[in-house]
């Protein structure tokens, strides 16, 4: 009985599996004996497992993921350890927010794709281009969350910490930083995402490996059950990696959950 | 020693959009010794936080002088520390390091801080809770350590913004014998803001009744009842009556 309620989640693949099965009966069954070309367009689930299982087995697949998360990585930390100190600032001082907000502004709501050609040009084809690319759409999200997060600690808690006899340093690095590290954590997770999506624009245009560039390179040859897999791919990273985020938020700030 | 003066003390808020000023306090003038519970008793809006908040300077008057033994009251330190009614804990840190916090900042050795938390956790009841975090706390329990945190760093003045007033009616009670316990033990010179009748006569030696818009001093009253206070007793009830009345008069007052 324990087995089976553990198990439990397992019905909610319910529908999955249902779509899986569509799926398969059309691109396996139905197309190729009323419009062949559907299936090369659009290949059953049993193909695209087949061409995932090839590439996992040549290495191909790891291989172009982890160029992929390398990249990914590198832009992380460096909007990370830049739009948190930033941010903070912008958030504790007036005056520093008053300068650099209008600034900000009109350069948050550009896509990061729009830095595409700039990016070329600058720094040419290769992971720095790509990595600026996904840069620019982490740093904003972490940016604008930490100054929210900083400007909405409560006012009562910095005059408890003042009225303990804490200084202007203790007060914004006990105080003010830990009070807004949960909605810093929502920038993060929020930043991998939208960079997550820029990279593989990044990679299509710009790079001569990863998942991106692999996709783009398989549509040359009519691959689309390499493409599906490189899509799936990308998916299960990007949740892994936000889940990765959510466990290092539980375990960093236990008592999150408790004063929410 | 601890005793604080408070000296023909003005507070004006001007209001920007509206262009106007608003008198929040006006003329006060009052003496809290050293070792007494003190109480500033008025309803919502007679400016009696903001009068704790300029004690603690975490405003400024606008004329007049605070000062506590002789010295101007400049900025928040350790010397005045506030509990305030939400209790403004510190949610990411434990029960325990709540209350170091203000020693840690005090700079003190390892083993002073750990002796001091302690023996405080203790007088407020909360031994074996100390790796406890806020969130997981009853609101009476959050405001024992708020009460510890502030204990811990042996302020000269005690301020409490209606400490209680947030709790339910059976804990604020019993509460309201723990911090007489509590206060008995550890003799601070208190000033409280509240707006319990009840809660003053239980808990003051002095108490200072302001009348709202502007905040005024509307009376004095000295509360020699022995302790423990018991709510039954008649004269009890005689202060809590004449008290009432007064405040019913002012209120009739400025109605009509």
């Amino acid at each position: 009985m324990e087995l089976l309620r553990r198990l439990a989640w397992v019905r909610n693949l319910g529908l999955v599996t249902v779509v899986l099965i569509v799926w398969e009966f059309f691109s396996g069954y139905v197309f190729p004996r009323t419009n062949p070309s559907f299936v090369t367009l659009m290949p059953p689930p049993t193909a695209v497992a087949v061409a995932a299982f090839e590439l996992i087995v040549s290495g191909e697949l790891a291989m172009q993921a982890w160029a992929s998360l390398e990249r990914e990585m590198v832009a992380f930390a460096a909007a990370a350890v830049t739009a948190i100190p930033l941010g903070m600032a912008m958030g504790w001082w007036r005056s520093v927010y008053n300068q650099l907000m209008p600034l900000t502004e009109v350069l948050r709501p550009m896509p990061p794709l729009a830095w595409i050609p700039l990016g070329i040009l600058w720094f040419g084809v290769g992971n720095t281009e790509n990595e600026f690319i996904i840069f620019l759409a982490v740093f904003f999200p972490v940016l604008i969350n930490t100054i929210a997060g900083i400007r909405s600690v409560d006012v009562k808690m910095i005059r408890a910490a003042r009225s303990l006899g804490a200084n202007e340093a203790a007060v914004l690095f006990r105080v003010a930083w830990n009070a807004a590290l949960p909605q810093i954590f929502t920038g993060l997770r929020v930043g991998f995402g939208i960079g997550w999506m820029a990279l593989v624009a990044a990679e299509i245009t710009g790079a001569r490996t990863g998942l991106g560039f692999l996709m783009w390179d398989s549509r040359n040859f009519l691959r689309t059950d390499i493409i599906i897999t490189c899509m799936i791919t990308i998916g299960i990273l990007g949740l892994a990696f936000d889940q990765v985020l959510q466990l290092i938020m539980r375990l960093l700030l236990p008592w999150w959950r408790e004063a929410r | 020693m601890a005793k604080l003066v408070v000296d023909h003390v003005n507070k004006v808020f001007r209001l920007a959009r509206e262009r106007t000023e608003l008198v929040a306090l006006k003329d006060i003038s009052f003496t809290v010794e050293d070792g007494q519970f003190y109480s500033v008793l008025g309803h919502s809006g007679c400016g009696k936080t903001t009068l704790l908040n300029m004690i603690a300077a975490h405003e400024k008057p606008t004329s007049g002088s605070l000062t506590i033994d002789g010295k101007p009251i400049v900025s928040p330190d350790w010397t005045k520390t506030i509990v305030f009614q939400e209790h403004a804990l510190f949610p990411w840190y434990s029960v325990y390091r709540n209350v170091t916090f203000g020693l840690e900042m005090k700079r003190l050795p390892k083993s002073e801080i750990k002796e001091i938390a302690a023996r405080y956790i203790d007088l407020v009841g909360l031994r074996g809770f100390e790796d406890r975090y806020p969130g997981e706390l009853s609101g009476g329990m959050r405001q024992r350590v708020s009460l510890a945190r502030s204990l811990a760093v042996q302020p000269l003045i005690l301020l409490m913004d209606e400490p209680l007033a947030a709790l339910d009616a059976q804990t604020r009670m019993f509460m309201q014998d723990e911090l007489e316990r509590i206060w008995e033990r550890d003799r601070k010179t208190v000033v409280m803001v509240t707006h319990s009748i009840d809660e003053a006569v239980k808990l003051s030696d002095v108490i200072l009744l302001l009348s709202p818009r502007p905040g005024r001093v509307r009376e004095v009253f000295q509360i020699d009842l022995p302790r423990p206070r018991k709510e039954t007793d008649p004269r009890f009830l005689e202060i809590k009556e004449q008290i009432r009345d007064l405040i019913f008069a002012d209120f009739v007052e400025s109605v009509s």
